[in-house]
């Protein structure tokens, strides 16, 4: 579904992105772990034409997306959850999912899958016309993802879901992914550093160090590799 | 009691047609971060368009409301043509430098707009035909408020509605909105940011036309330099009322209007000046966001 070719992308005149091919099949969970400043949310961005590679391919669903700009490749279904959320603060909680569906013109449809995130987050419906900046880390990562999900997207990226969140609303975010995955069959591309938690939902992982990948297996293997568990896993 | 209602009115009339220009400055300001130095130019473009038309259709006959119309309406469209082509050569090229670098290229701009209206028309000051209609009701109260101040006011408060409800309630506002507060994250979310800043260029401009327009037809005379003049007022009302902010920029219009004006009118007009910067000063000192503006942290 998405092929990603060698890969090089540059902030000025440091060199973040170093090379990085991987590819991620359809319904696929696929995680990418490493420590912080590996590359890994240069990579989504990338990927999304926010900062765009020097050179190198990227491919989804064999259409070329490394020179299109960030809105095209939205509208071909390619989503991201940033890492930090980025909720629009002055935005209320359903104008913040009224912008996920910025590109689509069903209003009807638009409607239904706002009610469909609100039975998905409960809370969130109770915030409806809250400001998204007065939420909690919580309910704002809810209110990302929710968001991603407005422009009913083919592969979803999410950066970081489980940064600076309490254990129990971590684990209800990695239930709702599982779920995005298997109900409406969304391919799945998880940037993590808690690695551990990541590979446990990920059928395949990739390494990421120093702007390269380093290692790619099947999140099985990587649990058990030596060298992940020392550097990735605390044990 | 009736000096201090033609103060009150004249301070709202000044203050109007300082909303229409600063509501360009902040708002150019919340989406892209740049004080548009050229922006006062756009201005007076669009009252110098308005002259060139009026004196046309003058000479062909037309009558009074259809030359004010078209005047009105091509000075809108050549400012915002302006403002277009504006935001492409001298500020889209430099998104991605240092800060500073759109700044002198804002600057350059306006240096360049004033010697281009200068050596295309002239540095004297020309008569401007007095467009707006007379109010004949408004005789009596003459010596209170002229017609042509109604009209500033009520056109300016057309606007601010028409505003409002384009930047709280459409697409293209929405995505406005979006932009001025996340830029990342509107383009991640499908938001062309480009045409985004585009449209937010041209809103500002067809404002500052309009306001051109209408105070040159209140005055009765305009030069190549009105702009630099009313843009620095307007940029300062937008910075008392918060830069970014919409409903600061139309405060601290107000605000610097009335302080203009009643300063003039019960102290010296000489110190009109002093006192509104004064005003500056004093309200930053204790504000230093701006009357509405909002002090962010930034998280390092």
């Amino acid at each position: 579904m998405l092929k990603v070719r060698d890969i090089r992308t540059f902030y000025g005149n440091i060199q973040a992105l170093k090379g990085i091919t991987l590819e991620i099949a359809e319904g696929e969970i696929i995680t990418l772990i490493g420590g912080n400043g590996a590359g890994k949310s240069t990579t989504l961005m990338s990927i999304c034409g926010v900062v765009p590679p020097r050179c190198g391919e990227i491919f989804f669903r064999g259409t070329p997306i490394h020179d299109m700009s960030p809105e095209k490749i939205v509208a071909l279904g390619i989503c991201q959850v940033p890492e930090g959320r980025r909720i629009f603060p002055g935005l209320t909680v359903k104008e913040n999912l009224e912008m996920g569906a910025f590109l689509r013109r069903d209003a009807q449809g638009i409607k239904s899958d706002i009610d469909h995130v609100f039975d998905l987050f409960p809370i969130l419906a109770q915030r409806r016309n809250q400001a998204g900046g007065t939420l909690s880390g919580g309910e704002q990562q809810m209110l990302a993802i929710s968001r991603a999900l407005m422009a009913r997207p083919k592969l979803l990226l999410l950066d970081e879901p489980s940064l600076g969140l309490a254990p129990l609303i971590i684990q209800q975010i990695f239930e709702i992914i599982k779920k995005i995955n298997t109900e409406s069959k969304t391919t799945i591309f998880l940037v993590e550093q808690n690695a551990n938690l990541a590979l446990k939902v990920a059928h395949r992982g990739y390494v990421m160090e120093n702007g390269l990948i380093t290692m790619s297996d099947s999140a099985a293997n990587l649990l058990g590799n030596e060298d992940v568990k020392k550097a990735y896993l605390g044990l | 009691m009736e000096y201090f209602l033609e103060l009150f009115l004249g301070g709202l009339t000044r203050g109007s047609i300082y909303a229409l220009i600063a509501l360009g400055y902040t708002m150019v300001y919340g989406i892209i971060e740049l004080i548009n130095f050229a922006h006062g130019e756009i201005y007076m473009i669009g009252a110098f368009t308005a002259l060139i038309v009026a004196s046309v259709l003058n000479i062909m006959g037309f009558g009074p409301i259809t030359i004010l119309i078209l005047a009105m309406v091509l000075a809108v469209v050549y400012s915002c043509a302006y403002g277009f082509t504006m935001e492409k050569i001298a500020y889209k090229p430099l998104r991605h430098s240092t800060r500073l670098a759109p700044l002198i290229s804002a600057i350059g701009m306006s240096i360049f707009f004033q010697n281009y209206v200068l050596l295309a028309q002239t540095s004297d000051f020309l008569p401007f035909p007095s467009l707006l209609p007379e109010l004949e009701f408004l005789e009596p109260y003459a010596f209170i408020i002229r017609s042509s101040e109604v009209f500033i006011i009520l056109t300016t408060l057309v606007v601010m509605v028409l505003l409002t409800l384009l930047i709280k309630f459409t697409r293209i506002g929405k995505a406005m909105r979006a932009t001025a507060q996340d830029r990342t994250m509107a383009m991640l979310v499908g938001v062309d940011v480009n045409r985004v800043i585009s449209t937010t260029f041209i809103i500002g401009s067809s404002m500052a036309a309009i306001g051109g327009v209408l105070i040159a037809s209140h005055i009765g005379q305009i030069n190549f330099y009105i702009g630099f003049i009313a843009g620095i007022k307007a940029f300062t009302a937008a910075v008392l009322g918060g830069i970014g902010s919409i409903p600061g920029a139309v405060l601290g219009s107000l605000v610097l209007g009335w302080t203009e004006s009643f300063a003039t009118g019960y102290i010296s007009s000489d110190y009109e000046d002093v006192f509104a910067f004064g005003f500056l000063v004093l309200i930053l000192i204790f504000r230093p966001a701006g009357l509405l503006g909002k002090t962010t942290t930034q998280k390092v």
